[in-house]
């Protein structure tokens, strides 16, 4: 099995990625770089932590879309919080205070799915306009320019820092090391521990799992309680990384992530998925976004860009399975 | 262990359990010893899904008692079950198609050992210990959705092995398996009865797996109606017991000296299918089409509705010639064409009972493009009527009725439709024995009225009861003709073999 499987959608983003890279490099020498490639690192971290937790739900056999609001909601009352309580500690609390406010929402979301057996899909496009709503109403609109000292130092803290030979800085901020730690504990559950292993039983037959004696309810909490808790992170890292927390921002972005982790292979009946095949739609997705202007195309092409990049993507894998089953029938 | 000799494995009596008022189980008493095999017979109905259940923890009886390997058991809930060592395998078999066949099989037993974390090693061991243990050579690491319907109820059949099963009930285990594969599946049970374990078949289609069972237990509406050893039983016998009445399966009436030649089928030919097939059929005549997997005989029902383009042939009904893949073509010629496997191909499932049969009568009840919905549903219920489809509620899905009242939906839809010629394939896969002599007097009834009749099918019987001539394929040519009432399911058997 060591021969390149060209059916699988991983395989199909890598290639598509590669000669992206070369064809931007062939318009542009300077795309190959290091600030392209931190520019495209930091542009992944909040997409790519959303795609993690939309992987886990897609896995587990269910669509989550509210997942752009809980951050929205986590990121907002956080630094709202902060700003009027506590305006001096630590960043840390910021993100455990982001995280206990998406749990908190995501919990909402599985008592509706897990608690009333309701359609994930249903339950999350309510919570998607009513957590946002809730928001705009009660929490308020305006911008909060001026973020809890926590949260403006950890915007300021970066991993990596360089100057290119042409004078120009490039860095890649901490905040990537956050994606890193959401990736390697994700694929730990889904790969090392019986939790992870009833997730894809789910996904794989619902109704199976029930009669083999899989908590399916509380596995169901367990997902939409952790997505919620990845959601508040990306919230708490987006505000900090843009250095203001916007209530409009964020929301609209869940059907690229979903896209993204569509593009890697993952299917929306769930019980098929992988990180790997995770990123690699994330990177597309974002260096597509990053790279366009490259070429000369106008920002405004990005989501047909897009869209093709997915009906191609996911197509061609689907169109090769059932030439591949038409011929064994 | 040792008292459990004397003990048998399960023993269970005065079992008794009702459903908003409707007694689904009266006092049903049955025992199962380790290494003994159970045939569980009776129709949809009869109360052997409930038994199944009771005995699984997924419900409770309102009365009577439970005890495994001679300890009466409280309350039962599937974990208690499964602990026991009673494992179900469904219909379905409940596998994960998205995990290795090794995850699968080590599935149960992991999560009844309540470890939390996962490890790779150990599954596949477990596994490979399983597979050698019932004598199968399966790939641990090939995802369980690529297998055959026969290797997945094998992976089933390791799971339960896998937690330590003492007893193994299997719901309708031959049901889609072939002949052959049905044989490697006996094989396996008398393995396993060797090494202790205890099998309990239900089913309606017993008569494969009476040779490998000690009991033979029937239920009728609820009730235990006999219990007696296997060897006392036949495919006769299990029938009548089954449906309280003598199933006696009479042959057709003769057809009329002068009735008309309906169809007339010459040199269809479609390369790897079938080649060269002629013959003819008369109006009120009911035909046979029989042959053994890979004979053609599906491909060739499939063309004379023009669901198959052949390659070449003529077709033609009354004086008119059909033209041939044309599925429209052929239903306005007269044809109807009930499907081998009604689930995917002849029913809307989710619909409801009354849009199923209503859905091949839109043209006649449409006027500039509106429908009469009124009398669309009169004219569906009228047919559901006639063809006694039992269904509380004609706006239930389709699905909600059982194997026999389905296919009646279908018979209904073509009915409706007033066709010259009924193509029916495999007319009685998955109903069970009183639904079947149904489906054959519903035949004999038709043919009475001067309909032609196909009936395309492998289950002999079938064919003897309702056919007057019989066609036998073999690798895609028709090789014999035998009048039905002239043959006998051995002889007819051997043809199809030889």
């Amino acid at each position: 099995m060591r021969h390149v499987d060209f059916s699988r959608n991983e395989t199909l983003v890598a290639l598509v990625i590669l000669a992206f890279c070369a064809a931007a490099t062939l318009a542009d020498p300077a795309f190959l770089s290091m600030p392209t490639l931190t520019d495209l690192l930091r542009g992944g971290i909040v997409l790519g932590i959303f795609a993690v937790a939309a992987l886990l739900v897609l896995i587990s056999g269910g669509i989550d879309v509210s997942f752009t609001a809980i951050a929205a909601v986590s990121m907002y009352s956080t630094a709202m919080a902060l700003n009027t309580f506590a305006p001096g500690v630590p960043w840390g609390v910021a993100f455990a205070l982001g995280m206990t406010i998406g749990a908190g929402l995501g919990c909402i979301n599985a008592v509706f799915i897990a608690g009333f057996g309701l359609p994930t899909l249903i339950v999350t496009l309510g919570t998607l306009s009513m957590f946002r709503g809730f928001m705009l109403a009660f929490i308020g609109q305006k911008q909060i320019t001026t973020l809890p000292s926590g949260m403006r130092e950890f915007g300021r803290m970066m991993m990596i820092r360089g100057t290119n030979p042409d004078g120009s800085f490039y860095s890649l901020p901490l905040a990537f090391a956050f994606l890193v730690g959401a990736v390697v504990l994700t694929w730990v559950i889904l790969h090392r521990t019986m939790l992870g292993r009833q997730v894809f039983a789910m996904g794989g037959s619902l109704e199976s799992a029930r009669r083999v004696g899989v908590n399916v309810k509380g596995a169901q909490f367990f997902v939409y309680i952790y997505v919620g808790a990845l959601a508040g992170l990306a919230g708490v890292i987006h505000a900090s990384m843009t250095r203001v927390a916007n209530p409009f921002d964020l929301v609209g972005l869940e059907l690229s992530v979903i896209a993204a982790v569509v593009l890697g292979g993952a299917r929306l009946a769930g019980g098929y998925g992988t990180l790997t095949g995770t990123l690699l739609g994330v990177a597309l997705i974002v260096l597509v976004r990053n790279s366009l202007i490259v070429f000369g195309i106008p920002s405004t092409w990005q989501s047909v860009a897009v869209g093709v990049l997915i009906l191609i993507g996911t197509g061609l894998p689907a169109w090769q399975a059932k030439r591949a089953a038409a011929r064994a029938a | 262990m040792s008292s459990s000799h004397a003990m048998p494995l399960i023993s269970i009596d005065g079992v008794t359990k009702t459903y908003a008022g409707i007694t689904a189980l009266d006092d049903v008493g049955l025992t199962i010893g380790a290494g003994e095999a159970v045939c569980l017979a009776g129709e949809n109905g009869s109360g052997k899904s409930t038994l199944i259940k009771i005995l699984a923890g997924v419900e409770r009886p309102d009365r009577g008692r439970i005890g495994f390997a001679g300890v009466e058991q409280g309350p039962l809930n599937p974990r208690l079950s499964a602990a026991a060592g009673v494992m179900v395998i469904f219909q379905d078999f409940s596998l994960f198609p998205n995990l290795s066949v090794a995850e699968n099989i080590a599935f149960s037993a992991s999560l009844a050992s309540h470890r939390r974390l996962f490890r790779r090693s150990p599954v596949r061991k477990l596994a490979l210990a399983t597979l050698n243990r019932v004598g199968v050579d399966l790939d641990p690491d090939a995802p369980v959705e690529t297998l055959s319907v026969a290797h997945k109820q094998l992976v089933a059949i390791c799971r339960a092995l896998a937690c330590d099963a003492r007893l193994i009930i299997m719901d309708e285990p031959t049901t889609a398996l072939t002949e052959r594969e049905v044989r490697v599946l006996l094989d396996i049970i008398r393995r396993l009865k060797a090494d202790g374990v205890a099998v309990l078949f239900v089913s309606h289609k017993l008569a494969e797996v009476l040779e490998v069972c000690e009991k033979v237990v029937v239920l009728r509406n609820g009730r235990k109606v006999i219990e007696g050893p296997a060897a006392e039983f036949d495919a006769a016998s299990l029938t009548r017991h089954m449906t309280g009445r003598d199933v006696a399966e009479t042959p057709p009436d003769p057809v009329p000296a002068d009735a008309p030649v309906l169809l007339q089928v010459r040199n269809l030919t479609k390369a790897g299918a079938f080649e060269d097939v002629t013959f003819g059929l008369r109006a009120g005549e009911v035909l046979g089409i029989s042959g053994l997997l890979g004979s053609g005989r599906t491909s060739l029902a499939k063309a004379l509705f023009g669901l198959v383009l052949p390659d070449g042939g003529i077709m033609t009904v009354g004086d008119h010639s059909v033209p041939l893949g044309d599925p429209l073509a052929a239903a306005r010629a007269g044809i109807g064409y009930v499907p081998e496997d009604r689930l995917t191909e002849g029913l809307f499932l989710m619909q409801s009972i009354l849009r199923n049969v209503g859905v091949g009568r839109l043209d006649a009840h449409s006027s500039a493009g509106m429908l009469d919905f009124a009398a669309l549903g009169r004219d569906a219920t009228d047919w559901l009527r006639r063809l006694s489809v039992k269904a509380p509620d004609s706006a239930a899905p389709v699905r909600s009725l059982s194997g026999g009242n389905q296919q009646r939906v279908v018979l209904a839809r073509w009915l409706a439709r007033n066709p010259r010629l009924l193509v029916l394939n495999g007319p009685s896969v998955g109903v069970d024995v009183g639904s079947k002599a149904d489906i054959h007097g519903i035949i004999r009834d038709l043919s009475r009225r001067g309909l032609g009749v196909i009936v395309i099918s492998d289950d002999l019987p079938e064919l003897l009861a309702t056919c007057h001539r019989i066609l036998v394929m073999k690798a895609g040519r028709i090789t014999g003709e035998v009048a039905g009432r002239e043959t006998t399911e051995a002889d007819l058997a051997h043809r199809l073999a030889s």
